[in-house]
């Protein structure tokens, strides 16, 4: 057993630096705010849930983050999860077309389907999505550099299959400043590429009102070295900035903030991490209404996926992954979260198998079906520890936020590297306490094993389909309207040039079968290329 | 210990497309604090561009970061480059999500340094230090 475990006398500090009592009473909780920022859930501000009956009315939505190969491939790993009883979808891109790059494109090479599914054109995303009832099976995309036209493939097939936009619901993640800082599938420069999502936003609040154009994700700025306070503390700054964004156009901010979502990790201690989600929900609630001016209850809530917590999955010992997608299940419902997606087991090797999909899919039922999650609102409300800590983290949240202000506002730290420099010393820091053994991984630096292969199903790439995808490519451009697509293009080139709205002209494009990558070169033509500031680390 | 009057340089590369370089940043740190002279250079580098900056550093060291699995297919371009070039000699090093099956196939290429994800930083650093001669 671990030594210092065995006194009491030791100081625990958790790691967004709160020191940690060994005992709280009703005095912490009043020393660091009392109940102040508590309310009731479904009220403002919102600290103890969204919805008054949470899970009651409904558990969180199940969406694994799934595609490889082509879209044939993905279309029947869609089926197969759903026919699991998973309640959404959440689809994984290739790296090609994060990057906004066509399957024939020189850089694509090799990486076609490998980490996702291949998207080229709206022939892929009609096959991709065929027979699946996009009213039912709310469909989340990871994609963010093309978001501008993956959204628009998007809508452009729903409308096609005869669902109506005005009630469409579905997330793209499209949150392009964590990219800059961890991720990396950026196109454009920083302030074009906020301006674009700032065009998805407008382009959804008037065409489809239900859809989420954006979920801003702390997720990956905690992989890069943040800890759990920073990550919610920048998430909410990268919020504000597409807000401001938008807001500036002249939107109110009720016309949006509405479908604003978030994503954020789990990994570490569970206190924490619950106690990190119900500070969340109190600050943006006091953002948006004390900032923003914001009358909508909906404006106010900070929807989030969370589950997933690539950062504390092991190589060693994969097999214990699966306990630990079991605990940050745990902590995801315990956090009232609206929608969840697991790490499985695997993702340390390889894309995840079916196998494997299917027990991280179980471990969310078991957590409905027998564990007794959905039983009570907020069951960790009222613990002294919890509201202690959910107070204190709120503050230092608020702390860090005033700190990003004070140093220029998160744009211009993202676009000078600040922040990427940031969190990555603290991950150097971290990986050299991992090595030393003063923070603590199972099966890396404590209870080792020696280990032969694992038992791990490796997920094949297909040099076959890759030639597939681009041969279907090649079909496409042969049979489609050559003149409409070179006018359409010309249109995404004008209203970018111009400094309109571009997506109007995108949805035409891809209706025309324009392909990811004509489209991005267009826009690349116009906004140029992110050149990286690689001399801060 | 190295012969060389100098640091050793080290030029850190990301391969292909992916983004993921949270551990390629900690390596720059880990390499930089034990005193070689480190040049990144960030995401989305290809074969050609890493031969480049490989003869425009002058790196003593290519090492390659590489997390989404192209590894094989992204080395194997990579290699016949480097030769051409003249860099054949240089220490080639590779680390990330390098799946135990491969590594031989990477030491047969001429990757003599193969640091799978879960590497101590410590390991890295002395590998580069006793390679270079």
């Amino acid at each position: 057993m671990n030594d210092r475990l065995k006194t009491t006398q030791r100081k625990v500090v958790n790691e967004s630096g709160i020191e940690i009592q060994q005992l709280y009473t009703a005095q912490d909780v009043q020393a660091s705010g009392g109940d102040a920022m508590l309310g009731q859930p479904g009220a403002y501000p919102f600290t103890r849930g969204i919805h008054a009956e949470m899970y009651r009315k409904q558990p969180w939505t199940m969406r694994q983050y799934t595609g490889f190969g082509n879209a044939a491939d993905t279309n029947q790993r869609f089926k197969y999860l759903i026919a699991n009883g998973q309640t959404g979808l959440n689809v994984a891109f290739d790296l090609p077309t994060q990057c906004g790059l066509d399957s024939d494109d020189p850089q694509a090479d090799g990486e076609v389907g490998r980490v996702g599914m291949a998207i080229d054109t709206l022939r892929d995303f009609e096959i991709a999505f065929d027979g699946i009832d996009l009213d039912k099976v709310t469909v989340s995309l990871t994609i963010n550099g093309a978001a501008v036209v993956l959204i628009a493939m998007y809508l452009a097939m729903a409308e096609r299959r005869g669902f109506d936009l005005k009630s469409l619901r579905g997330t793209a993640q499209n949150d392009i400043l964590k990219e800059f800082i961890g991720r990396g599938t950026w196109i454009y420069p920083v302030q074009p590429s906020i301006k674009l999502v700032g065009d998805t936003i407008e382009y959804c609040a008037q065409h489809a009102p239900k859809y989420s154009p954006v979920s801003v994700c702390g997720y990956h700025i905690r992989e890069s070295g943040a800890n759990p306070v920073q990550e919610m503390a920048y998430a909410f700054c990268i919020a504000k900035a597409y807000a401001d964004e938008v807001i500036a156009r002249g939107l109110s901010v009720d016309e949006f903030a509405g479908r604003l979502s978030f994503n954020f990790n789990i990994f570490g201690s569970l206190f924490e991490q619950v106690a990190k989600f119900r500070a969340g929900r109190g600050l943006w609630a006091k953002i948006m209404h004390e900032q923003y001016e914001a009358k909508k209850p909906g404006s106010m809530w900070m929807r989030m996926i969370a589950g997933g917590g690539g950062g504390g999955l092991t190589f060693e010992q994969p097999e214990l992954n699966v306990v630990r997608g079991a605990y940050y299940a745990l902590i995801s419902a315990l956090s009232g979260a609206q929608t969840m997606a697991l790490c499985c087991y695997d993702e340390a090797y390889t894309i995840p198998s079916e196998y494997a999909q299917r027990i991280s899919l179980r471990t969310m039922q078991l957590l409905i079906e027998e564990m007794g999650l959905c039983d009570t609102v907020d069951p960790m409300g009222g613990s002294y520890y919890i509201e202690t800590l959910t107070n204190q983290m709120r503050a230092d949240m608020e702390r860090v936020m005033a700190d990003v202000d004070a140093r220029g506002g998160i744009v211009k730290l993202v676009a000078s590297g600040e922040v990427q420099a940031d969190v990555s010393r603290q991950a150097y820091q971290r990986q050299l306490d991992i090595d030393s053994g003063a923070f603590r991984k199972v099966g890396v630096n404590c209870y080792k094993i020696e280990e032969k292969d694992p038992q791990v199903e490796f997920h094949p790439y297909n040099q076959a389909d890759a030639q597939a995808q681009v041969a279907r490519l090649n079909e496409v451009r042969q049979t489609r309207d050559a003149a409409a697509v070179a006018k359409a293009l010309l249109a995404v080139q004008q209203a970018a040039s111009s400094g309109a709205n571009v997506m109007p002209a995108v949805v035409e494009a891809v209706k025309a079968y324009a392909s990811v990558g004509e489209i991005t070169r267009v826009l690349t033509g116009v906004f140029g290329h992110y050149q990286e500031p690689v001399n801060v680390y | 210990m190295t012969e060389l009057s100098r640091p050793i340089k080290v030029l850190l590369a990301k391969p292909g497309l992916d983004g993921h370089d949270q551990g390629a940043k900690v390596v720059v740190q880990a390499l930089k604090a034990a005193g070689f002279d480190v040049t990144y250079t960030g995401l989305r580098q290809t074969p050609e561009a890493i031969t480049q900056a490989a003869l425009k550093t002058g790196a003593d060291v290519i090492a390659l970061s590489s997390m989404a699995g192209s590894h094989l297919a992204f080395c194997a371009k990579l290699k016949p480059l480097l030769e051409q070039a003249g860099l054949g000699k240089k220490v080639w090093m590779i680390g990330g999500n390098i799946p135990r099956q491969d590594h031989d196939a990477l030491r047969a290429m001429g990757f003599s340094g193969v640091f799978q994800t879960g590497s101590k930083l410590e390991d890295i650093t002395a590998f580069v230090e006793r390679s270079v001669p």
